[in-house]
């Protein structure tokens, strides 16, 4: 099942088609949650692994002395994140900086998938015989929920750890009415808690969702007049994954750091 | 679209990510950054605290020349006035020796002249006897008038 721009609904539709893998005898016995969506996975692995042999190569190499192009590079990067966190973060952690510079290069470098010319690894892949493949993991539903949920149970853990249960509770039951009406607070808390990974994810995997449907969208012009919107849209794109790597960035920062201060 | 168990393998992946960077590659870059920036700190001390050094060697500097400038004055001074000095005691020394040479010529000049003297008087005091013997025509008992002769010529030689 090729790529064919002659029937849009189809094209489109075979863009946004995941690469699953789902073994019969589990979908039988669980049902269709049992669904690895291969080529999120694989992207995502190799570029999070990518990164993590690049910085890995920049740290071992990292002398004090004069730095080379490629400790240039990280050290922009971990000044920058670093920076961020001590804005923000008034404590000491051993995690939330390296989580930032985690999250913000290795989603930078998802979105930045987005770039690729939507036909290129898909043809690819069906020349090779895999016929579908959507190439940029960051609009999979389950990996910016993935990201977020985790972001989340950290936030939970660390206002547990810091708070203790009965701190973060009594936290969450008197603000913002006080404590007589609880009632009222704790469920205005609890979604505001949970509204945090809600949009965390939502807004990444929408604005890249809607970016890769736009490029999609492009393609389907008449290869005349491709170049013209395809572009622009790429110019305006780059801003896109970036910001949108840095607000990820930032904002699991802000949650951590809410996590850390009692008010 | 739906979410499905691919949801905890990004979990998974993305915690052994976070704990990579954690423990593999932050620390070590920070704490390469920290170690320059600690040697930058200590680079720049040393430069200032070179630069003080030299301001007071500078100023040692200056201050030896001066002292050496005016110990030689003080050495040509010391010097010429020994120079001076030992061209006095010489001049002194000359002058000294010249009225020591000019003493003895006077002594040596007296006793010649006092010689003379007394040869003169020894000849004319022979020459009166002489002429007094031719006078009287006789012979004068020389001891017995010497006395007295000797007299007249010392009244002659005192003049």
């Amino acid at each position: 099942m090729s790529a064919d721009p002659s029937n849009p609904t189809a094209y489109i539709q075979h863009h946004l088609m995941n690469l699953t893998w789902n073994p019969d005898a589990w979908r039988q016995n669980y049902g269709d949650f049992f669904t690895f969506n291969m080529d999120t996975l694989f992207f995502s692995v190799i570029l999070g692994v990518g990164f993590l042999i690049f910085f890995r190569l920049a740290a071992k190499k990292a002398t004090p002395g004069v730095p080379g192009k490629l400790q240039n590079l990280v050290e922009v990067l971990v000044l920058f994140v670093d920076g961020l966190v001590k804005e923000t973060f008034h404590g000491k952690s051993k995690l939330i900086a390296p989580l930032a510079l985690t999250i913000f290069v290795w989603v930078f470098l998802m979105n930045f998938m987005d770039l690729i010319p939507v036909d290129l690894l898909p043809s690819i892949g069906t020349a090779i015989g895999v016929h579908n493949l959507r190439v940029v993991p960051t609009t999979d539903l389950n990996l910016t929920f993935g990201l977020s949920i985790t972001v989340f149970i950290l936030v939970l853990f660390y206002n547990i750890k810091i708070k203790g249960p009965i701190g973060y509770f009594k936290e969450l039951a008197c603000h913002p009415f006080g404590p007589w009406l609880f009632m009222v607070n704790l469920p205005l808390a609890i979604v505001h808690e949970i509204s945090k990974p809600l949009s965390l994810a939502l807004r990444l995997f929408g604005n890249l969702y809607a970016g890769e449907l736009i490029f999609i969208l492009i393609a389907l012009l008449p290869w005349w007049m491709q170049w013209i919107p395809g572009s622009m849209w790429a110019i305006f794109h780059i801003l896109i994954i970036t910001l949108q790597a840095f607000i990820f960035m930032m904002l699991t920062i802000v949650y951590l750091s809410m996590a850390h201060e009692s008010h | 679209m739906s979410l499905n168990l691919s949801l905890l393998g990004q979990m998974l992946t993305f915690a052994c990510f976070v704990i990579f960077t954690m423990k593999f590659v932050w620390p070590l870059i920070t704490k390469a950054m920290q170690k320059r920036e600690e040697e930058i700190a200590d680079g720049l001390a040393a430069a200032e605290r070179g630069q003080r050094d030299l301001e007071l060697a500078k100023h040692k500097v200056t201050e030896m020349l001066r002292d050496a400038k005016l110990k030689a004055a003080q050495i040509a001074d010391t010097a010429t006035k020994r120079g001076v000095r030992i061209i006095e005691d010489a001049k002194e020394q000359a002058r000294k020796e010249g009225e020591r040479l000019l003493q003895i010529a006077k002594g040596d000049l007296e006793q010649e002249k006092l010689r003379a003297k007394a040869d003169l008087q020894q000849e004319i005091s022979a020459i009166v006897v002489a002429g007094a013997a031719k006078v009287l025509g006789s012979k004068i008992d020389e001891p017995a008038n010497s006395d007295m002769i000797n007299q007249l010529i010392a009244e002659v030689g005192g003049e």
